[in-house]
């Protein structure tokens, strides 16, 4: 029989271990509390006007931190922006920015949705243009409408109205858009010679992509024709590109239900599964995903891809590519393409001012032709890509400038991009839950890619009823 | 008869709010004296409860509730069973399931037989037995993520170390990680050679206890080295062998790392997604975390049913 003792103790220790417990979750409340509640809110020293109409409050010192700084890697980027901040002080002496860079990409969409969970975002967070049912279902932005007028952004009129448009919800503005793109055709222009195309004509069809692939992968020494995405999300994303190219759709015009299990849908897996294995000309490796491919074009291992524009900038900075090499024509099948992009929003709880100050920000950065991002004579002088049909998304007069200015400072031949350029192809939004139906199609791209007798009907089946299923859980 | 306890014992009759109880006190100082006597182990302890409390005690509770949660526009609402039958109802799901125990089925004849064979090579042999364990060691000492990128060069289907020695020998090249129906196999033969390391020297260890004389006793009696690994080794090693494949399957049933860096995840027509992967799926991907939690929680229903059960097995074995 135990004794009283030993229970005494029993009871003592329960309480011990009833306290520690305690004053653990305690503490964890309380370090709950303070994430939830964001940074230190220094914005209303100034106390400024809290109506989204009145202009900043000089006499308010607001802070604010931003997201997708350049990182110190890109030196004349980071530069830039420096001088940028440097430049808006002068405008804003009240306002201070914390630029925070992250390496590699602005945005991977784990950590982003890790961030939103966590209420850890900066004060003006860098997202793209699916991010934002994400953003609102965390509550993690800023209803911004009323403090953007064409007083704080004044080329707003300007401004494309579906670049607009992708940031609103019932009626609400959450974002201002940064860059956007519109996908095409990638050509490398030396392998399209070597394997006698013309790379002043891409191929506007998928047959034609099929007969100039099977002639690039004909060159040997491992040169593949056409290159594709199957995982990171980056697979669904093509199929959804190559999808509205023939004209077709991934989500039904309610929203509500998958629309890519057609005729459409089967020709998109099937025409890369017969690339891949009757024709060979895809290369074996497969599963790649964004900076794959761009890999290989730039060591003239790959012919063809789909592509945004801004690849190009980035094969020639970082991966030491030449842009003479590239060129690029529209969306083969051309009846309609994915647009999408990139915006800053402004994290929910911010003080007006602190919102104010962000909009200014936001509009002396990215939205202003002849400042900021859109300094054309700057990005030559420091050796960057001008030149690039991206971001292009001005109408009217700001469009009519800002190409006057990007065509005078061109550091690229842009004649190269002229098939693209001059076919403009209709834009079309990406789905709802694009990153969540992307990650499932790329089962089904992977499938086709790596699996001889794949069943392309059982793929397109399997991965409806999965999309079917995330569309009905929003 | 036991003395009375605190629990047991009578207050004193003074009226309620006039002074505290008199047991209530003794109870208080008792306390009190063995908190002071215990305040350096309470010191040292309470780091430890609160890392506990902070990374593990706390996210579990929190991940039940968050199984049957949902959140849409800033509102966290309860979702009753919704989460899971989200989660039966994904084909994602029984494939995840298929592919984790074909993992853990493939991790165990390869994972747990071939330490076991080396660590019997290796206990047999007089010279250079130190260096040969420290090699086989080695490959636990790399962080994973470089020994995944290395199998990752191996594996190329175009440049790859395996379709190289292929071809010498006039084989035919293969896929690899690349085609559905190896890409397991694959990323098990990785994890085996990343893993086997700390299983061997345990393994060693366990044989290294066995005392010379049954050997020499099953030598005289005629054994065979097959029938002195069968009739004495087998059994004399039999409750580590059980302990480590306890371990092994409540931890290849886990397994994320090596899918995802090496098939990114999903793998050729979803080949190598796991369960662990799928829930890193719905809460990272799709931002539903509320089915991630309720799949976590499944999962955490089948390896304590699973433990259960072992420990009941060996229970009645010991007996």
């Amino acid at each position: 029989m135990r004794s009283a003792g030993f229970r005494r103790s029993r009871t003592r220790r329960t309480s011990a271990a009833a306290l520690v417990t305690a004053l653990a979750l305690t503490a964890l409340a309380s370090c709950g509390t303070s994430s939830s509640n964001g940074e230190e809110d220094d914005s209303g020293s100034g106390s400024g006007s809290s109506d989204p109409s009145a202009p900043l409050d000089p006499k308010a010192e607001v802070t604010l931190s931003i997201d997708c700084m350049p990182p110190a890697a890109k030196a004349a980027e980071l530069r830039e922006w420096n001088e940028d901040i440097k430049a808006f002080g002068k405008i804003y002496p009240n306002v201070r920015i914390n630029g925070k860079s992250t390496p590699g990409q602005c945005l991977e969409p784990p950590r982003f949705t890790a961030m939103l969970k966590g209420k850890s975002q900066p004060d003006v967070f860098y997202a793209y243009f699916t991010d934002l049912q994400q953003v609102l279902d965390n509550d993690g932005a800023e209803d911004i409408s009323a403090y953007v007028t064409e007083t704080s952004v004044p080329a707003l009129k300007d401004i494309q109205p579906q670049v607009i448009d992708v940031a609103r919800k019932d009626g609400k503005l959450y974002a201002l858009p940064t860059s956007n793109y519109t996908m095409g055709l990638m050509i490398n222009r030396k392998l399209f010679t070597q394997a006698g195309l013309d790379p002043n004509t891409p191929p506007s069809t998928w047959e034609e992509v099929r007969a100039a692939s099977k002639k690039i992968a004909a060159l040997g020494k491992g040169v593949a024709g056409f290159g594709e995405y199957s995982a990171g999300n980056n697979g669904g994303w093509h199929f959804a590109a190559t999808q509205y190219g023939l004209g077709g759709d991934v989500v039904d015009a309610s929203g509500k239900k998958a629309a890519f299990n057609d005729e459409k849908g089967k020709q998109v897996l099937q025409q890369l599964h017969d690339m891949r294995w009757e024709d060979n000309s895809m290369g074996q490796t497969q599963l790649l995903k964004w900076g794959d491919l761009q890999k290989r074009i730039s060591t003239d291992k790959l012919g063809m891809f789909l592509a945004a524009p801004d690849d190009i900038a980035y094969m020639v900075q970082q991966l030491g590519a030449e842009y003479e090499n590239f060129g690029l024509g529209p969306i083969p099948g051309g009846q309609g393409t994915l647009f999408g992009g990139n915006n800053y929003m402004i994290k929910k709880g911010s003080s007006p001012d602190r919102i104010k100050a962000a909009i200014a920000w936001l509009n002396f950065k990215n939205l202003s032709p002849g400042k900021g991002q859109f300094d054309w004579a700057r990005t030559k002088k420091d050796q960057l890509p001008v030149g690039l049909p991206q971001p292009n998304f001005f109408t009217g007069r700001s469009k009519a400038a800002d190409d006057a200015a990007r065509a005078a400072n061109a550091t690229m031949p842009v004649e190269n991009f002229k098939a693209f350029t001059d076919n403009p192809v209709q834009g079309k939004a990406e789905p709802p839950k694009a990153q969540e139906i992307y990650k499932i199609l790329d089962v089904a791209m992977s499938g086709v890619l790596t699996n001889e007798d794949a069943d392309i009907d059982k793929l397109l089946d399997t991965a409806e009823q999965q999309v079917n299923q995330v569309l009905a859980n929003q | 008869m036991s003395a009375p306890t605190l629990s047991t014992r009578k207050p004193s009759p003074a009226p309620r709010g006039h002074h505290r109880p008199a047991g209530r006190d003794s109870a208080r100082e008792e306390f009190v004296r063995a908190l002071r006597r215990n305040i350096s182990a309470h010191g040292f302890l309470i780091g430890a409860v609160l890392c506990f409390s902070f990374f593990s005690w706390y996210p579990m509770v929190r991940g039940f509730f968050l199984a049957f949660q949902k959140t849409e526009d800033g509102r966290t609402t309860w979702a009753g069973w919704s989460n899971l039958s989200y989660v039966f109802n994904d084909p994602a799901f029984w494939q995840a399931w298929r592919n984790t125990l074909l993992f853990t089925v493939l991790a165990l004849v390869l994972g747990f037989a071939v330490p076991f064979v080396i660590a019997v090579v290796l206990n047999e042999l007089r010279h250079a037995q130190g260096y040969l364990r420290l090699l086989v060691y080695l490959p636990v000492m790399l962080p994973p993520v470089a020994s995944v990128l290395l199998f990752k060069y191996f594996y190329d289907p175009g440049y790859g170390l395996f379709n190289r020695i292929f071809e010498f020998f006039h084989l035919p090249a293969q896929q690899w990680l690349q085609d559905p129906d190896t890409s397991m196999l694959s990323v098990v033969i990785a994890a085996t050679w990343m893993n086997m390391g700390g299983a061997t020297l345990i393994y060693l260890a366990a044989l290294q206890g066995i005392p010379g004389e049954l050997y020499e006793a099953a030598e005289l009696d005629g054994a065979g080295l097959l029938r002195k690994i069968w009739h004495v080794t087998i059994p004399q090693t039999r409750l580590i062998l059980s302990l480590l494949l306890l371990m092994q399957i409540i931890a290849t049933m886990q397994v994320f790392t090596e899918p995802f860096l090496l098939t990114n995840g999903a793998g050729p027509e979803g080949s190598t997604t796991t369960v662990v992967y799928l829930i890193y799926q719905y809460a990272f991907n799709f931002n539903n975390y509320g089915s991630a939690a309720a799949l976590g929680l499944v999962l955490l229903v089948v390896l304590a049913g699973f433990s259960a059960v072992y420990v009941r097995l060996s229970r009645s074995s010991e007996d």
